[in-house]
Parts: C-alpha cells; structure tokens; sequence
C-alpha cells in the first residue's frame, strides 16, 4: 500500500497571524512557522496503518521553499519520502488552486490512499481534501473520526450536523480526518536524525503538468479583496444595584429582553 | 561547552516540546496520587530518549553526556519524577553495559537502550548508607550461580524495574569484598516492602528489596569478584550529575513560577518584581542557576573527553542540589501564602528538592568526595 500525505506549512497556531499589506495574503515570514496540526492527525493515522499492515507513506507538500522545514518535520514522524512543490508561480494561490496542484503532482504517482487534514490553521476554508478528490475523480471521505481498512474497502466514521454517519468506499480514496481520530506521537529522535537523509523530490510546475495561468494570486477563483482589523472591544456597561436587587434584575432583563435573548 | 549540532538542537527542541505538552500537564496530579508514571517513560522509550548517552551499536544514541543530561533537566523541569527515572535507570544500565560479559551484554543492552526494560540500582542498606562499603547483603557461590540473601534500602524503581545492579558482598574484605550483579527482576526469592511514605517525589516509587536465597547466575557478574564497589562509586560519578541536572531542572522550574508571580502580582500599585527585595532574590536564584548548569556541563565535558571528573561531578551534585533547595525555599517566598499552598507547585518543588541533597550519596558525601581529592588522601572512595 502506498499512502500520501498532504501536508502544509502554517504560521504558529498561538501566533497572530499578519497579512501582507499589497495583496492581503498570509506574511509568511511573520514570526514562527509549523507543520499544521491537522496534518499531524492524518500523519499518525497512516503511520498506524504503516505498522499494522505496512505501507510506503510519502508527505506531499505545496508552498514556498522554506516549507522544507515542514517536510523535514513531517518526515521525522516515520514517513518514508517527501514531494515537495514549489513554483514562484504558487503565491497567493486559493484552495482550489492548491488542489488543483496536488492533483496534478498526485496524477504521476502511485498510491492507494491520499490522507490530509480536515483543515489547515491558517486559512480554514476546509475546501481542500473534497476539491482534490473531486480533481483526481476519486471518492472523498471527509471529517473522518474513525478509518478501517479491510483489504481495499475503506470505512470512515464521520460526524455531521444531522448525527453519526459511516461512508465505505474503495481505493484509492482521499481521506480527511478530524482531532478525534487519534492521539499524534512524538517523533523520535532517531526519527528527526533520519528525516535529514530522506528522499526529498522537489518539482516545479510544468513537473506537475500545472501551468502558471492556473495558479496564483492573479488566477486563483477567490480574491481577499478587503481586510480590516477586529474591531477593539467596548467597555461594557456596568449595572450598580442598590442592593434590593430589583435595580439590578431590572437593568439585566432589560438588557437581555433589548437585545432579544429573553 | 562544544556547540551543539543541528540534531542535538533538534532533540532539545522535541524534549522541550514533549515535556510541555506531556509531562508537566501530569505532575501535580500524579505526585498527589503517588502514581509512577510508566506510561511517560515509555512514551521517552519510544522516543529514543532512554539510551541517549549509550553507543549506537548498543541501541543507544552516541550522544555526548552534557546533551544527555540537558534531556534530563529539561524533563525534571517539567516534572521530576521522570527526569530522576531517566537519571536512575541510566545509572543501572551504565553498569550492566559496561561490566556485563560480552555475550549478556548483547542480550540485554538493546531492551535497556529503548526503554522496554527499566533498570534499578542497589547500593544502599537498612543500616548501610553512607557507608556503603559496610553492606551486608551476602552472594555465596553454589555451582554455576550466586545466592543472594539480604535486604537492600531506598531503591528506587523497586517492584517496577525489570532490572537491578545489585551490589551485595562475595567476600569479607570491606571494600574488595563487594561484588555487582545483574538481577532480572522476574527472578524467584526477590520480594519487596511496601513503598515508603516520603514527603515528597511520591510518584517515584522507593522499596526496600528482600533476597531470599534468590540465585542468580554467575554469568550475571558484572566485572570480576571484588570489583562491585569500583563498579558502584564509578557509576555514581555519572549518576552524581544525572541528580546535578535534575535538581537545574527543578531550579528552574521554581524560578519561572517565581517569576511569573513577581511580575503579575501586584502591591502598593505596581508588580511585586519591581521590589528591590524581591527583585534581587530572583536575580540571585537565576544566577546560582546558571552557575550549577555550567558547573554540570563542565563535569560532563570531562566526563566525554575521558579525564578524571570525580570531584567536579561531585562539585555539581552538591552545588546544583543545595541550589535547588535555596531556590525553592526562595520561590515559596515570592510566592508568599500562595506559595504555601497545594493549589500552586511551589511547595511541592521544595519538598522533592530536600530528596535531591540526599539522593546518590548526601551532600555531606559529596564535600568528603572533594575535600579527599584535594588533600589526595585516597581517591574519595566513600567509607574506604
């Protein structure tokens, strides 16, 4: 079995994140950057299924050349190999414009499941893992909680707004999981050590059979077209009682019957 | 200090990270409790962390001893049960590897290396502590095994370890009378008290071991007949600075909680760190801090270029743990009634510092250790 990772390089998840001012895209070089905490949940589900039944697993990442680092990262956890796609071309590109490149980097390769966060902690679109099976035309398995595998048949267990619901479908498939679906180890430090010496394989564009007028802040099909900062919170309204009680209940009720909660 | 390489870097990284997020969340609750953490230790096991300073071919790292011990502070700073267990079981399993005939060794050393097998040290006594040379716990040679009867004190791991260096006496001589052996903890005749009630490091367990006729093979001699005191004072020497970084790592602990209430709790209108008189305790507890950091890695770095490092590890465990308990004492301070009671860690951090000046030889040992190598009146053995 083969399986590929997705992975994606974000800014630290309990740093502010900044927005270059000329385009309103992420400032990646503000402050410290990480391997997303999602793709760690995905990475620990596939290296459990590497120890149960064995498999290649091979981290596939698209951003900017620092993003080695998270590639690094992702493969100290066990994994075998890494892609990594990297273009000038790729700036600003949106959600379906990253499928669309992990679709055409996934198009040459061999694998029987693709594995990948339900999100990324930066932008949050949660568009990604549905956008590339819908690309590849292979069944996607979302929000998965849960992943069984018996021979080619994949069963996911996914929550959703109307209750429990269970999804099969055969491989390959693309697969995204939720935080509920395990607890990521820590790498090993013979792991760290390894992950220098690993293949890396880096690809460009034209590499992936993507071209340069489908990628990018200039082709993306959603633009930030306007930001500003979250307002600064007011200072609220403070309620003396005259200690009846009344004054108090009064003023509370009145305020929450004002703004329709009562 | 040699600067550290990518990987070392790396690996303080994954500690920092590891203990943050696993370790210090479980302290207080499990020294409440007085719950021994295995579960962490193997989580260090499967890490690579419980065979850092051990040769590769042996399942360890090849890792220097300064980097070794820098893992162990940082563990014990999050939660010192678990550095000292580190500390502990690479003391036993420095013993047996480097002792044990070739063919034992090759069977053991990789399960001690990653963390599956928990080793324990047996030097001290009920009435032999200090004195370690007066112990009593007798081998007597039958055929192809020893038989070991005695009663071995304050060992920790006890009744949780799969192995012990047992120190115990093949011979009458006071000191080339004591042998080393390695006892797997499965073997029959060993039993043990039940766990001492110890005012603080509740969740590292501390029993006495009972032998009674437990036979141990002879194969099992680490060195030769006679050369077990040699074997024990030696791995003390390493053992010393395992202590020396636990108690840096406890230290440090006490002083960011020092700190973050110096800053955040105001009086007369400003944060109490802006007092001269609290300011300065806190410079003076940081201080003595680096000083007993740099006095270990200094030790360690002896250590790894092979030259004699008996009084420096000795100058560490004592420095670094009487440290530890100044620091403690000092963070209560700061922290004032806040520091006294069980809802913030301070208090427990200056109880588990107390064990430290006691632990693998007392702080008085440890001037004994200096004093005899300065005067050069033999070479520090304890109780010679």
């Amino acid at each position: 079995m083969r399986i590929i990772c997705p992975v994606k390089r974000v800014p630290d998840t309990a740093a502010a994140k900044v927005l270059r001012p000329e385009d309103h895209t992420l400032d990646r070089d503000a402050g410290e950057a990480v391997l997303n905490a999602n793709d760690e949940w995905a990475i620990e589900e596939a290296m459990r299924v590497k120890e149960r039944d064995g498999a290649e697993v091979v981290a596939l990442c698209v951003g900017p050349q620092q993003a080695q680092t998270t590639v690094r990262k992702a493969l100290s956890y066990g994994l075998d190999a890494a892609i990594q796609v990297t273009d000038p071309a790729l700036h600003g590109s949106d959600a379906a414009a990253v499928a669309r490149v992990l679709a055409g980097a996934l198009a040459a390769e061999d694998f029987d499941l693709v594995l990948m966060g339900n999100q990324s902690s930066d932008a949050r679109t949660m568009l990604v893992p549905a956008m590339l099976a819908e690309f590849l035309d292979l069944p996607a398995l979302t929000y998965a909680k849960r992943l069984d595998i018996d021979g080619r048949t994949l069963t996911v267990h996914r929550e959703s707004s109307g209750g429990h619901v269970v999804v099969r479908a055969d491989m390959p498939a693309v697969v995204s999981v939720v935080e509920a679906i395990n607890e990521p180890r820590y790498p090993s430090f013979k792991g760290i050590m390894a992950a220098k010496r690993k293949p890396l394989d880096t690809r460009d564009l034209a590499a992936v059979g993507v071209g340069a007028d489908e990628v990018g802040l200039a082709h993306s099909w959603t633009r930030v077209v306007d930001v500003s900062p979250r307002p600064t919170r007011q200072a609220g309204e403070t309620v003396t009682d005259d200690g009846s009680g009344t004054v108090g209940a009064v003023a509370l009720a009145d305020f929450l019957s004002a703004r329709k909660f009562i | 200090m040699t600067p550290l390489t990518t990987d070392q870097r790396d690996l303080l990284d994954l500690v920092r990270s590891y203990a943050g997020g696993r370790l210090a969340p479980r302290a207080a609750e499990d020294e409440r409790a007085g719950v021994f953490p295995r579960d962490l230790l193997a989580e260090l096991g499967s890490m690579d962390l419980m065979g850092l300073p051990f040769p590769e071919e042996l399942g360890g790292s090849g890792q220097p001893y300064g980097v070794y011990l820098r893992v162990v502070e940082e563990l014990a700073r999050a939660f010192l049960s678990v550095g000292l267990s580190l500390s502990v079981h690479t003391l036993a399993t420095w013993g047996v590897l480097t002792h044990a005939p070739a063919p034992l060794r090759d069977r053991v050393a990789h399960r001690m290396t990653a963390g599956e097998w928990l080793g324990a040290y047996s030097l001290s006594e009920p009435a032999s502590g200090s004195d370690a040379a007066s112990l009593s716990t007798r081998a007597v040679r039958d055929g192809d095994a020893y038989v070991v009867n005695g009663t071995k004190a304050w060992v920790t791991h006890a009744g949780e370890a799969d192995f012990y260096l047992l120190l115990c006496r093949t011979d009458e001589h006071r000191t080339r009378g004591v042998s080393a052996l390695y006892v797997p903890a499965d073997t029959p005749g060993l039993s043990f008290a039940p766990p001492e009630r110890k005012m603080g490091l509740r969740s590292s367990p501390t029993r006495q071991v009972r032998y009674d006729d437990a036979r141990v093979p002879a194969a099992h001699l680490l060195g030769r007949e006679g050369e077990g005191l040699g074997l024990a004072l030696r791995a003390l020497d390493s053992g010393r600075l395992g202590i020396a970084a636990c108690a840096v790592g406890l230290a440090q602990c006490a002083l960011e909680h020092a700190v973050a209430h110096a800053r955040g709790r105001e009086q007369f209108g400003r944060p109490i760190g802006d007092f001269q008189g609290v300011g300065f305790m806190l410079a003076d507890m940081a201080t003595r801090i680096a000083a007993a950091r740099a006095l270990y890695l200094e030790a360690a770095a002896r250590r790894d270029a092979g030259d004699e490092h008996r009084s420096m590890a000795a100058m560490a465990k004592l420095f670094a743990t009487d440290t530890a308990m100044a620091v403690t004492v000092d963070a209560v301070q700061v922290l004032g009634g806040y520091g006294y009671v069980t809802d913030y860690p301070v208090e427990r951090l200056m109880r588990e510092a107390k064990a430290l000046q006691i632990v693998e030889g007392t702080n008085q040992i440890q001037r004994l250790v200096v004093s005899r190598g300065l005067l050069g009146n033999g070479s520090a053995v304890a109780g010679a």
